[in-house]
């Protein structure tokens, strides 16, 4: 990090070079300066969509895959999303206002007996930096909270989370519920959590099982690509 | 490693047992002998028990605690002290509950006969598998005796919290209460719990519960 001498102005930055030091700096989880970046670039008549998609999303992705990759670890990308909240939370209303595209719609939350939702909430960050509208239903849900929440939202997914062995069972509760009443085939069924693997997602009968935020984003991606084939076809 | 005898007279230190575990180094001849393999974290209570029970024909293996905090490390570790250092002996005893391994522990007990002990985690056999399904709450975090004094170890350094502590409530505030299961009867264990809530920022609880169902579990081992 630059000592105070050799302290970094943003606003004295051109565009590509901004881009860049907000990408340096969503890596190091610095809320403020993600901010005001976030600020500059819409001062400079930057669309919120764009400031979104080059500045903060892409940064998240090298987050994402450092990640993945072992060379960074949870404390370090609860800051960057930390940050990249700061950011968000000043381009979330112009985002509505601008009529953002909209990819699809997801309900997302933990499982009954299950109070961890840091994945989940990075799960939803990244959705929405990626243009899917999502109703995160917080922790603890019984099937009957996310069949709720999947028809008031008139969702096209659905995400489950588990952080433990002893509660991820219970997304077979809410898919075998989902089939019973007829509405499994209305949903995409997504899981993710750290003691789930493929084979848990395929078992249970869920659409995919997603390792973590980025690869849930881009499986949501394929899948309304898929949805939208079909329709096209049809 | 613990040189010297098959059954070391002390378990080394908590930070050994937290990184390194405990490999006890094998009797001359294991024929008619019974290796425990367990979790470094419970070690001293190990120990305790086979002190406790005249079991002096038990030895013990522990693999590192620190694999708590990685479960699906836990299995494929077990294996391979099951086929080293358990090769030769008569029975084998897993002294790990499914500890989050999503049944994997199970699965590598059932492949080389060895029993385990049951239920979900220490946390629940600590207190009782069917008291702790009746009473253990969501919104509780629990500490035994050995996460207690390797709080930093386990919990603090980890999540990143030394680094970090704006983090804190991102990890933990969805819980309510931290609960301490004690195996012991220790106030200064008690005080350094309560100091972890403290900095948790969560209420406090102490629950005396000696070693629960870990003791019947040993008690039950093969005799000589």
């Amino acid at each position: 990090m630059a000592d105070d001498d050799e302290e970094i102005i943003l606003a004295d930055l051109d565009d590509e070079e901004l881009v860049l030091q907000m990408q340096d700096d969503l890596y190091d989880g610095m809320k403020e300066e993600i901010e005001e970046g976030t600020r500059i670039l819409l001062e400079r008549g930057w669309a919120p969509y764009k400031v979104l998609t080059e500045a903060l999303v892409s940064g998240m992705k090298v987050v994402g895959d450092d990640f993945r990759d072992g060379i960074l670890f949870v404390p370090e990308v609860l800051l960057a999303a930390g940050a990249m909240k700061g950011g968000m939370a000043i381009l979330k209303p112009l985002l509505a206002e601008t009529g953002a595209p909209t990819i699809g719609r997801i309900v997302i939350g933990t499982v009954k007996g299950d109070i961890h939702d840091i994945g989940q909430n990075l799960v939803t960050m990244m959705m929405e930096g990626a243009g899917f509208e999502v109703k995160n239903i917080g922790i603890n849900n019984p099937v009957e909270a996310y069949i709720e929440a999947l028809e008031e939202f008139d969702a096209d997914f659905l995400g489950m989370s588990a952080l433990l062995t002893t509660t991820m069972p219970y997304m077979k509760v809410v898919i075998d519920t989902l089939v019973a009443e007829g509405k499994r085939d209305k949903y995409i069924v997504l899981v993710g959590g750290a003691p789930l693997n493929e084979e848990f997602g395929r078992a249970i009968g869920a659409d995919a099982y997603c390792r973590d935020a980025a690869v849930a984003v881009e499986t949501a991606k394929e899948f309304m690509h898929r949805k939208h084939n079909r329709m096209a076809a049809g | 490693m613990i040189a010297g005898d098959a059954r070391p007279v002390a378990p080394p230190t908590d930070a050994v047992l937290t990184d390194e575990g405990l490999t006890a180094t094998g009797a001359a001849n294991p024929a008619g002998r019974v290796l425990v393999i367990g979790c470094g974290a419970l070690a001293r209570e190990i120990l305790a028990l086979i002190r406790a029970n005249g079991m002096a024909h038990v030895d013990l293996t522990c693999l590192p605690a620190i694999l708590h905090n990685r479960p699906e490390r836990i299995a494929p570790a077990l294996e391979a002290a099951i086929l080293g250092q358990g090769a030769g002996y008569d029975s084998i005893f897993v002294a790990y509950a499914d500890c989050g391994s999503g049944g994997e522990i199970a699965k590598v007990c059932a492949r080389h006969g060895a029993e385990m002990i049951e239920g979900p985690h220490c946390y629940s056999f600590f207190e009782g598998n069917a008291r702790f399904a009746e009473t253990g709450e969501v919104t509780s975090f629990y500490l035994t005796d050995f996460l207690t004094r390797q709080f930093d170890a386990f919990v603090i350094k980890p999540l990143g919290l030394d680094r970090h502590p704006q983090l804190r409530d991102l990890y933990f505030g969805n819980y309510e209460k931290l609960v301490y299961l004690a195996q012991t009867d220790d106030p200064a264990l008690d005080a350094r719990a309560e100091a972890a809530a403290n900095r948790l920022g969560l209420a406090y609880e102490r629950r005396f519960t000696g070693f629960g169902d870990l003791a019947a579990a040993m008690a039950g081992l093969p005799g000589r």
